[in-house]
């Protein structure tokens, strides 16, 4: 590395030179975008946090700093522990619905070369749609009085889907799921196709036979695309609006009403901006710690193999 | 129908080789959980949209006596008509304007942005913006909704289409200039330094080296954020109020409680406003796959 020092050093001057003559001019080319992501997505963040220590009802212009009330109204709000169980039980379910499917079918695809391009293009289909659009179709086809059951006439289908409590979560899983499965499928189907040919060979003349070349080989070759995935499905499922907010409001009473539904009833229906802010402020900072506890599980991963090679 | 086998197959040429045709096809041929699996799900994905096309060409009585998954014997546009008639075209519009009106300038301020936060690898500013940015992609819209509505209001946009729009662009930006500047990072160092001696401007290599170069991911990205922007609902809920200004995921839902149980309205509602988004997806298909071979043939 000593050796390589000098030169270094040398092949950083013009760089610097250059950086000056031109440099004004690169900061001017990132000036657009830099002041209007500072416009609408920092200062919004600030913002955030300085509204959840005020209190505002979201009309009028007065806003007036109080403290911690705001908070201590979110934090006794009966609704809070709902709102983060029901938010927990849609980001586990989805997960552990959406992660063996997903990777079932990425392998899957990774090898059927003769069907991949056919399956990718329908199954791209539900990520052009709008969550909006996927709700209002889902509650017309499981309409207990005109949807796809009682057409059909088959008691098991025809069931009150969104009605009941249970099975309004389910149904939501489900739909998240559909939304979502061929998306990640598709990135496992990219991490299966990277894993060298050379050692599924190897481990077929060990005499491995499928299931275990699929726990041995495939399994952890695609560690990170794992925790890459999880990351968009854990952290996505925080900001669950769109959908929940058209297919059920939150209902039946506050059977899927999530942080999120609940922090836009506070704030746009009950007009209690300040404790809206507050649990924005939650779902941010579980955002950030749920991203931080994934990605430590990644560098972990990320060392020991590197101690291996 | 002979072109389209033809097509997958030169399509796919490529990656067979790569992953080593005879191993991969004797896995495969055992593969029965997978498979099975896979054209299961096939089915999950397509019966929805099946019923929602066949739905909307039924009559409302005709879909009541109906098995729902049989296409109706006699094909109606009545429903389309309704939905046509009920102020389609001024939703149509407003989300044309709003997805324009945003993906153009979030393109073009992020490409600028990304080629300076590659260009000024030593610029300690620059590197500073870049970290921003890549924080950004952590943020969530709707975790600042509440500030961003207050900043609308106070800048007196409210109900209007540029109070959509200028929220929208900030949010395509770090993800838009992440894409870009990977993109950028891989042109050929020797290319900037001819450019350089030629006595280009930074301003000159960026529209005629760079711009020319990203195309892909330039067609990527603007694909990515039009079908954000095209189907964002929680920005126009909360920062428009008149229906004049609803754009077509809040009309949809608009639509539902409007048409009831007039099932089939619903579906062609649902429909039409979907065929424009599949449009962009298969033309943009084309245009990707012409732009990574223009880059080849060079």
């Amino acid at each position: 590395m000593t050796t390589l020092a000098p030169p270094v050093v040398r092949g950083q001057e013009p760089t610097r030179s250059r950086g000056g003559r031109s440099g004004s001019v690169l900061v001017w080319m990132v000036l657009p975008a830099f002041i209007m992501f500072v416009f609408f997505g920092i200062v919004p963040l600030l913002g955030v946090i300085v509204l959840s220590f005020a209190t505002w009802n979201g009309i009028t212009p007065e806003i007036e700093l109080t403290g911690l009330t705001s908070w201590k109204a979110a934090l006794t709000n009966p609704g809070l522990p709902n709102a983060l169980w029901v938010t927990f039980l849609i980001m586990a379910l989805s997960w552990l619905v959406q992660t063996p499917l997903s990777i079932l079918l990425g392998t899957f695809m990774a090898r059927q070369s003769r069907y991949r391009g056919f399956l990718a293009v329908f199954y791209f289909i539900p990520l052009l749609l709008s969550s909006a659009a996927i709700a209002i179709t889902y509650k017309s086809l499981l309409d207990p009085n005109f949807g796809l059951g009682a057409g059909l006439g088959i008691e098991a289908l025809n069931q009150d889907w969104l009605g009941q409590a249970n099975l309004a979560i389910a149904t939501l899983i489900f739909v998240v799921s559909w939304q979502f499965i061929p998306f990640h499928s598709l990135i496992y189907q990219g991490a299966v196709r990277q894993i060298p040919q050379s050692m599924y060979e190897a481990a077929q003349i060990d005499g491995a036979g499928r299931v275990r070349q699929f726990f041995n080989i495939t399994l952890p070759q695609i560690k990170y695309t794992i925790i890459t995935s999880s990351t968009l499905m854990v952290v996505g499922s925080l900001t669950f609006f769109d959908l929940i907010w058209v297919l059920t409001a939150g209902g039946p009473g506050d059977a899927t009403r999530a942080l999120a539904v609940q922090m836009y009833q506070l704030g746009f229906q009950a007009s209690l901006m300040g404790p809206a802010s507050a649990i924005a402020v939650i779902l941010v900072l579980v955002g950030i710690g749920l991203s931080l506890l994934l990605r430590r599980i990644g560098g972990r991963a990320d060392q020991s193999q590197m101690e291996g090679a | 129908m002979t072109p389209t086998p033809a097509g997958t197959r030169a399509g796919q040429a490529p990656e067979s080789a790569a992953t080593g045709t005879r191993a991969s096809r004797k896995f495969a041929e055992r593969n029965w959980v997978g498979g099975s699996f896979a054209w299961l799900w096939l089915i999950v994905v397509m019966v929805p949209l099946y019923w929602l096309v066949i739905t909307s060409f039924k009559t409302q009585a005709n879909y009541f006596i109906t098995n729902p998954l049989k296409p109706p014997s006699e094909f109606t546009f009545e429903n389309y008509q309704l939905v046509i008639e009920s102020d389609f075209v001024r939703y149509f519009m407003n989300s044309v304007i709003v997805t324009v009106g945003a993906v153009l300038p979030a393109t073009l301020i992020s490409f600028m942005a990304a080629y300076a936060v590659v260009r000024g690898a030593g610029n300690r500013f620059l590197q500073g913006v870049n970290g921003i940015f890549l924080m950004g992609l952590a943020i969530p819209l709707q975790a600042v909704v509440i500030p961003v509505y207050l900043i609308i209001i106070k800048m007196e946009l409210y109900n209007t289409l540029q109070a959509i729009i200028l929220p929208s662009i900030a949010f395509a930006i770090p993800l838009s200039v992440l894409v870009l500047a990977n993109f950028i990072r891989d042109v050929p160092k020797e290319l900037f330094e001819s450019m350089r001696m030629d006595g280009a401007t930074e301003w000159g290599t960026m529209w005629r080296l760079a711009f020319p170069l990203t195309r892909p991911a330039l067609v990527t990205v603007v694909i990515y954020n039009a079908v954000g922007i095209w189907n964002g609902y929680l920005l126009p809920l909360i920062l428009t109020q008149s229906p004049e200004k609803a754009t077509i995921p809040l009309a949809l839902a608009s639509f539902q409680t409007q048409f009831g149980v007039n099932v089939p309205a619903v579906a062609a509602s649902v429909t039409l406003t979907t065929v424009p988004i599949v449009l962009l997806y298969a033309i943009g298909r084309r245009q990707l796959v012409s732009g990574l071979t223009a880059g080849f043939n060079k």
